[in-house]
């Protein structure tokens, strides 16, 4: 009898083990699960493949796991400095820990009301232009802190 | 005449349709920015911002161009619920409004000069007035901050100022937008258009700053329109954009 008891409280001991294991697997598979929070319906999210190219080739393995913090660089109009997040050896996550004019983490903001915005994919377009408004000036120095960071991820 | 320089860290390029500009009011304009670059770089240790760091300057020796940039950027802060701060660990960088500002001031000489038809175009936050060699409106492109060759939006401005801001080379290398790994909420562009450059500016930086929030921010914003791009590649813009589209 007590052999049973035993056996018995061993195979629930098992049993719920594996349950709570996949409970587990779920809640983090469903943690990676993307939220779709653009609240778009017809969004054609091919359209932006155009230029991103060559950007996410780093292979499986190529980095250790954990966060590196790159070199401070000088962008002209500050500092930049970022902290890169090696995951099963892929970049999952790169964090600005300086920005130029303090960009970033400190303040919620919430006073604004929220007006229903229109939204769309990007799409490139062909006509011709006379000046080309864009984001430039902190790019080198992004590269450059990065890089370091990504050298020390390095095996 | 259309002329290019390297200054102040970035290419700004000058067009003036208009007929009797010469070279020396492209000088002109050109010296002006070198006065702004020494009086206002973080980076040159003579420059006046650099004197008031290193506490070499007292506040009542202040030049009044640097009395005048720094109560625009406490006015700019309080306007931005504190989003916009030059004030870093005890040292000033006011680098965020200063661009635009000097910008619009350059333009204003061209005005004063008597010229009506042109752009300065500094780092891609531009002022345009009147017409191109074309006689229509400047067309600007926004540049796709995935892919640097492309636009995603032409606009046609007269007599406004434009700035974008945001980290236009994240797409291309950290990750495929098709595939997220990432946050999804991130936002990689940022473009406003306001009354001046000036404007545009100084409110584009913290307004990505507030990522998400910040195009409510400038849909609030009286005579403002901006165009926000994610890094999904999806963009959210301001009710009366589209009448700067092309």
């Amino acid at each position: 009898m007590k052999k049973y008891v035993i056996s018995i409280a061993i195979i629930l001991v098992i049993v719920s083990y594996i349950i709570s294991q996949k409970l587990t697997t779920n809640t983090s598979a469903s943690a990676n699960i993307p939220t779709n929070n653009t609240n778009t319906s017809a969004t054609d999210k091919t359209s932006n493949n155009g230029g991103s190219s060559s950007g996410n080739k780093s292979k499986s393995g190529i980095y250790n796991d954990g966060s590196y913090i790159g070199s401070v660089a000088d962008a002209f109009y500050g500092n930049i400095q970022v902290k890169a997040v090696i995951k099963s050896g892929k970049i999952t996550d790169v964090q600005f820990l300086q920005y130029p004019n303090d960009r970033g983490n400190s303040i919620e903001i919430n006073s604004y009301a929220m007006p229903i915005l229109t939204q769309e994919a990007i799409r490139a377009q062909s006509s011709k232009v006379d000046i080309v408004s864009g984001a430039t000036d902190t790019s080198a120095a992004f590269i450059q802190s990065l890089e370091s960071a990504l050298n020390k991820a390095k095996i | 005449m259309k002329e290019t320089r390297l200054m102040m860290g970035m290419p700004i390029t000058i067009e003036v349709v208009d007929k009797n500009i010469t070279h020396k009011d492209f000088n002109d304009i050109w010296k002006y920015f070198d006065y702004v670059d020494q009086k206002f770089s973080t980076y040159k240790d003579e420059s006046e911002i650099s004197k008031i760091n290193n506490k070499s300057l007292k506040s009542e020796d202040y030049s009044s161009d640097m009395k005048l940039v720094l109560k625009l950027c406490d006015q700019t802060k309080d306007l931005t619920n504190g989003y916009f701060n030059i004030n870093k660990n005890g040292y000033l960088d006011p680098s965020g409004l200063v661009k635009g500002w000097a910008i619009y001031n350059a333009a204003n000489i061209l005005k004063e000069k008597g010229f009506r038809n042109f752009y300065i175009d500094a780092g891609g936050d531009i002022q345009t007035y009147g017409n191109n060699s074309k006689g229509e409106g400047w067309k600007i492109g926004i540049r796709n901050p995935f892919n640097r060759e492309e636009n995603v939006k032409v606009l046609k401005l007269s007599n406004v100022g434009i700035a974008t801001s945001g980290t236009a080379i994240r797409g291309q290398h950290i990750y495929n937008p098709k595939k997220l790994n990432m946050e999804l909420n991130e936002i990689v562009s940022l473009t406003v258009i306001g009354p001046n450059v000036y404007e545009a500016d100084r409110f584009a930086t913290p307004a990505f700053a507030m990522q998400r929030n910040g195009i409510n921010f400038i849909e609030n914003l009286k005579g403002f329109e901006g165009y926000m791009i994610d890094s999904k590649g999806i963009t959210t813009f301001t009710s009366g954009f589209n009448k700067y589209v092309e």
